[in-house]
């Protein structure tokens, strides 16, 4: 069984502003497609610089030049004249043309997706990703994906207005809560790729990172039969603390009692709750506040709008989340840093979609798992149901 | 006659034919009159003289106005950037160590920066200040058409601007960018309502002043002041007011949409009730792109006369800067859509965007080429104005090439929500509107106080400003095309930019000395005692407001109609004649052949009596 966590420690991405590929204008190259944006931003890029400093030296050249001597200078009546101006309506005019049919040219290029690309679902919520691939493996936050292979990229929003960016591989594109938008790209070597939200969305728009990793095909089909994060069954505890930065409640949640946008969790268990249903903070009103945030305010935070993460997560990763609120406090129980005696091997925190998950579009694609490999994925795909509680 | 006479001097007309008719000497000048009479004293003098000020139609004593509040909201709005640029500073550490002010609150402070900085200064910054004090006197009119109704424009202004305020007493300000996106703006828990109303109600301000310079321009030019004698600063206002009548409703109507969105639920734009956020972005931009012209077509204006002035030349292409004006204004309203190439729009109109795109850059292109031509065989005098005018051109040509590049459908892709769209806009709108207005404002500060400001503080302002604005947003241009998105309250995942963050956080502190130092030195000239008074024609323009009032000018701006007899450019008949059509009017400035004249020096014109303007 594979680590998710030693493949992610093994390409850390970009650390440095001046890296292998990079340049002082650009990130470096790492979709097969970036090459054709770079290549006009040069264009412009030069072309600008040129324009720029013909404008900025004749500026300088007539100050000088014709720099005011006398008090009474009179100047040369200066008669237009029609060559000068046609050549100067003229020749941007041919420049921006060129500029359009480049820009047009490439954009088509580099938009439309080839059609073996094999197709994985994107979900922004505020302030995640999250991504399932089409036999319901999910990742939250990471994404494992081919070498040398098209991807596209189908992606809708939970909530707001996002938006899918990775610099290295030149793509962007909005993510919408009532239509289905797509980017794709093919990296052709394995490495780990930044992905960040350009469309702003709120609190914690700065935080909603994730990660593309780029890797093997090997390792990718371990991946979407075995899930990224099946490092074995975990305790309740460990469970929540990794979910904990998974599903991002960190951008929001301290647990070193500090204040975030929402309630440290440090001192969260059995705190006094007066006025919800619950009265102190249990386990019920723990579970209550994660699906259905806004069923109790606390004071301080009525204008926070968590959003729901009622079908997002199943009742074992709720109750690991409490296990690991509890572990906070003080107040673990064994069961909660103990193995379930239940839990077998191929048990998978993730393996189980969400209510109401994303469906395929309709698009068809390629089969992401190769043909020896079918017989595994649909077992595993088999298991899953009959673990479901 | 054998004795010989040492010749008269024929620099210095006598002293009596430079003299004013009685009762139009500069010592009654629109500061000062109307005014409380003298026999009222103490709290009834102050309140008539508020009411002297508050109340009145002038069209000089609203542009005034304006600019002081205009200058206030620049101030607000630049102090939030400084926040901004502060908690760039550094990556913050865990658990948001370092930081000065939470996520939430910086959310609010870029929103507020972007929504005081567009709706509450730059959109009525060059046409309600300037455009309100000089377009009148400019077309030989004593006031606006409207009058009234131009006062009623500066308190619906101010009553939108106070709308606004409320939003930020109430929540500190409005968390949802400047540009309100749905479903986010419906979500939120801030003051939307009350920010979508303040923007509403000055659109009102935004719409009756365009209306009043569009039908002052159209029906009280003086005699002689043909379309083709127009200053351009006057096509440039005109182009502007059409955009102004023309989209400035559709914001409008947007925001009300929003408005009932939020409190009635009406589905237009929420997707979780059948709306569309993309349909919202549609509306917002049909205006917001034509806004940006409402931005920086009059700037266009004041760096022609200011071109024209300081290098003593016919501005180049007089009809082809002036079209090209009202040419900007239409296309203006055809590429909305270059907002919104990420944005889910179909992938075909985003190509014919992008086409009209580039073709609305030409005619700004043009522009720029004939104001540098402008210099050419003339007689560049390189005061503070034409510092920041020639700032002007270089940023505003930075702006204008960076604009191509997000304007290629492809690269925008790349570059789209990112720094490089903010230095972008930066480079316009600061580099380009900002730097107009500062020109502006010094090349008028005279005519509209009768002061002058100190010359040296002017020069090293133009020079802070421009190092400061450089050092702050050239950088940015880098980190945006390496992949920076804006409205980042923090770059966790890119902590590799932090160089570049501090180095344009220094710039901007640096800038905004630069533009302490213009407001000080404002300030230092309207001192009572030591200011220096200004002539009637400090720069040698040409026209009306240089060559037929004081300065500051009348309160009725001139003793009688002016007659126009040559074009706003005509530097050379300033040399032949002098004064309005009587010959009586305030003479161009004294000049002394071989001894170049500093402004700091005293220019005897008959126009700085020593009392003038000094009460006022």
């Amino acid at each position: 069984m594979m680590q998710a966590d030693t493949t992610a420690a093994a390409t850390p991405g970009r650390t440095e502003f001046f890296t292998d590929g990079a340049s002082l204008w650009l990130p470096p190259q790492s979709s097969t497609t970036a090459h054709e944006i770079d290549a006009l931003f040069y264009f412009i890029l030069y072309a600008s610089i040129i324009l720029s400093l013909i404008v900025a030296g004749a500026m300088i050249y007539f100050l000088v030049k014709y720099r005011r001597r006398s008090h009474a200078d009179r100047p040369v009546d200066v008669h237009e004249s029609k060559l000068l101006e046609v050549s100067w309506i003229t020749l941007p005019t041919i420049l921006v043309l060129i500029v359009f049919f480049w820009g047009f040219q490439s954009y088509v290029a580099t938009s439309i997706a080839p059609s073996n690309a094999i197709t994985i679902n994107v979900k922004g919520q505020k302030w995640a990703w999250s991504f399932e691939y089409q036999n319901g493996i999910q990742g939250f936050s990471e994404i494992w994906v081919p070498v040398g292979t098209p991807v596209r990229l189908e992606m809708t929003s939970q909530d707001v207005l996002h938006s899918f960016f990775v610099p290295e591989f030149r793509i962007k594109h909005d993510v919408l809560p009532n239509r289905y938008t797509y980017v794709w790209f093919e990296a052709p070597e394995e490495g780990t790729y930044q992905v960040l939200c350009t469309e702003y969305c709120g609190t914690a728009h700065s935080n909603m990172g994730a990660k593309i990793h780029v890797v093997s095909r090997a390792e990718y089909f371990t991946i979407i039969q075995n899930g990224p994060l099946n490092g074995g069954p975990v305790a309740p505890a460990v469970l929540g603390e990794q979910l904990y930065t998974q599903r991002n409640c960190n951008t929001c949640h301290s647990v070193d009692g500090s204040a975030g946008v929402g309630p440290s969790w440090l001192g969260l268990w059995n705190a006094p709750r007066p006025g919800s249903e619950q009265g102190v903070a249990d386990e019920a009103y723990i579970t209550q506040s994660i699906l259905y945030p806004q069923a109790y305010f606390v004071p301080g935070y009525e204008n926070v709008n968590m959003p729901s993460y009622d079908g997002a997560l199943n009742e074992e990763q709720l109750a690991g989340l409490s296990a690991y609120i509890r572990l906070l406090n003080g107040a673990a129980t064994a069961a909660d840093t103990t193995l379930a005696a239940s839990a077998d091997s191929t048990q998978t925190v993730n393996a189980q979609p969400p209510e109401g998950g994303m469906g395929d579009p309709g698009v068809p694609v390629a089969d992401p798992v190769a043909p020896g490999e079918r017989e595994a994925v649909r077992e595993d795909e088999t298991l899953v149901p009959g673990e479901r509680r | 006659m054998a004795t010989l006479t040492p010749p008269a001097p024929t620099q210095t007309p006598p002293r009596e034919a430079r003299s004013y008719p009685v009762g139009h000497e500069p010592i009654h000048n629109y500061l000062r009159e109307p005014r409380p009479a003298d026999d009222v004293r103490g709290v009834a003098r102050a309140w008539a003289w508020v009411k002297s000020w508050a109340l009145s139609v002038d069209h000089k004593r609203i542009g005034i106005m304006y600019l002081v509040a205009v200058a206030a909201f620049f101030s607000l709005g630049g102090l939030l950037a400084l926040g901004i640029r502060t908690e760039l500073f550094s990556v913050n550490g865990p658990d948001g160590a370092g930081a000065i002010m939470s996520a939430d609150t910086y959310n609010r402070v870029f929103t507020m920066h972007g929504l005081v900085m567009v709706f509450l200064f730059i959109i009525p910054s060059i046409p309600a200040t300037m455009g309100n004090f000089l377009l009148p006197i400019m077309v030989g009119a004593k006031d606006v058409a409207f009058p009234r109704l131009n006062l009623l424009s500066l308190y619906i202004y101010i009553g939108g601007a106070s709308l606004a305020l409320v939003a930020l007493a109430l929540t500190g300000g409005v968390d949802t960018g400047w540009t309100f996106y749905t479903p986010y703006s419906k979500e939120t828990g801030t003051a939307v309502i009350w920010m979508a109303m303040g923007a509403f109600v000055m659109g009102f301000s935004s719409i009756l002043t365009g209306l009043n310079f569009i039908v002052t321009i159209h029906k009280m030019r003086a005699p002689g002041m043909t379309w083709n004698r127009m200053p351009l600063f006057l096509w440039s206002i005109y182009a502007t007011s059409i955009v102004q009548v023309l989209a400035t409703p559709v914001i409008g109507i947007t925001l009300v949409l929003l408005t009932l969105e939020r409190t009635l639920g009406i589905g237009i734009f929420d997707p979780a009730l059948g709306g569309d956020p993309v349909l919202f972005q549609h509306f917002f931009w049909f205006y917001s792109h034509p806004a940006v012209y409402i931005m920086i077509l009059p700037a266009f204006g004041v760096i022609s006369e200011l071109m024209g002035t300081f290098s003593r030349q016919r501005v180049y292409g007089y009809r082809a800067v002036a079209l090209s004006s009202v040419a900007i204004a239409l296309l203006g309203f055809l590429v909305w859509g270059h907002h919104m190439f990420t944005s889910g729009q179909s992938p075909v109109s985003s190509v014919v965007f992008s086409l009209i795109t580039f073709l609305i850059g030409i005619p700004s292109g043009i522009k720029v080429f004939n104001w540098v031509w402008t210099m050419y065989k003339g007689s560049v005098w390189l005061k503070t104005p034409m510092l920041y005018a020639l700032t002007f051109l270089f940023l505003f040509t930075i702006g204008g090439v960076t604009g191509i590049m997000v304007g290629a459908l492809s690269v925008d892709i790349h570059l789209h929500d990112t720094y490089f769209v903010v230095a972008h806009f930066h480079y316009v709108m600061m580099g380009g509107t900002v730097m107009a207005f500062l020109g502006g404002i010094h090349y008028w500060w005279p005519k509209m106080t009768g002061r002058l400001y100190n010359e040296t503080l002017g020069k090293v302002s133009a020079l802070l400003v421009f190092l400061g604005f450089n050092m702050t947003f050239f950088i940015q241009f880098i980190m945006g095309s390496q992949g920076m998105p804006r409205r980042y309250y923090d770059y966790p995942d890119m902590p590799w930019l932090e160089p570049l963050h501090r180095a344009s956080t220094i710039g901007s502190y640096v800038l905004g000395l630069g533009l302490l130092v213009v407001l000080v030195n404002g300030l230092l000239s309207l001192r009572k005692k030591g200011a220096k008074l200004a002539p009637g024609n400090p720069w040698g323009g040409a026209t009306l407001e240089w060559t037929h009032t004081t300065s500051p000018p009348d309160h009725h701006n001139f003793h009688h109609t002016p007659l126009v007899t040559h074009g706003p450019y005509d530097y050379e008949v300033l040399f032949r004649t002098s004064g309005d059509s009587a010959g009586t009017g305030a003479p161009i400035p004294n000049v002394e052949v071989g001894a170049p004249q500093e402004m700091d020096q005293q220019i005897d014109d008959g126009t700085s009596q020593p009392d003038s303007a000094l009460d006022m």
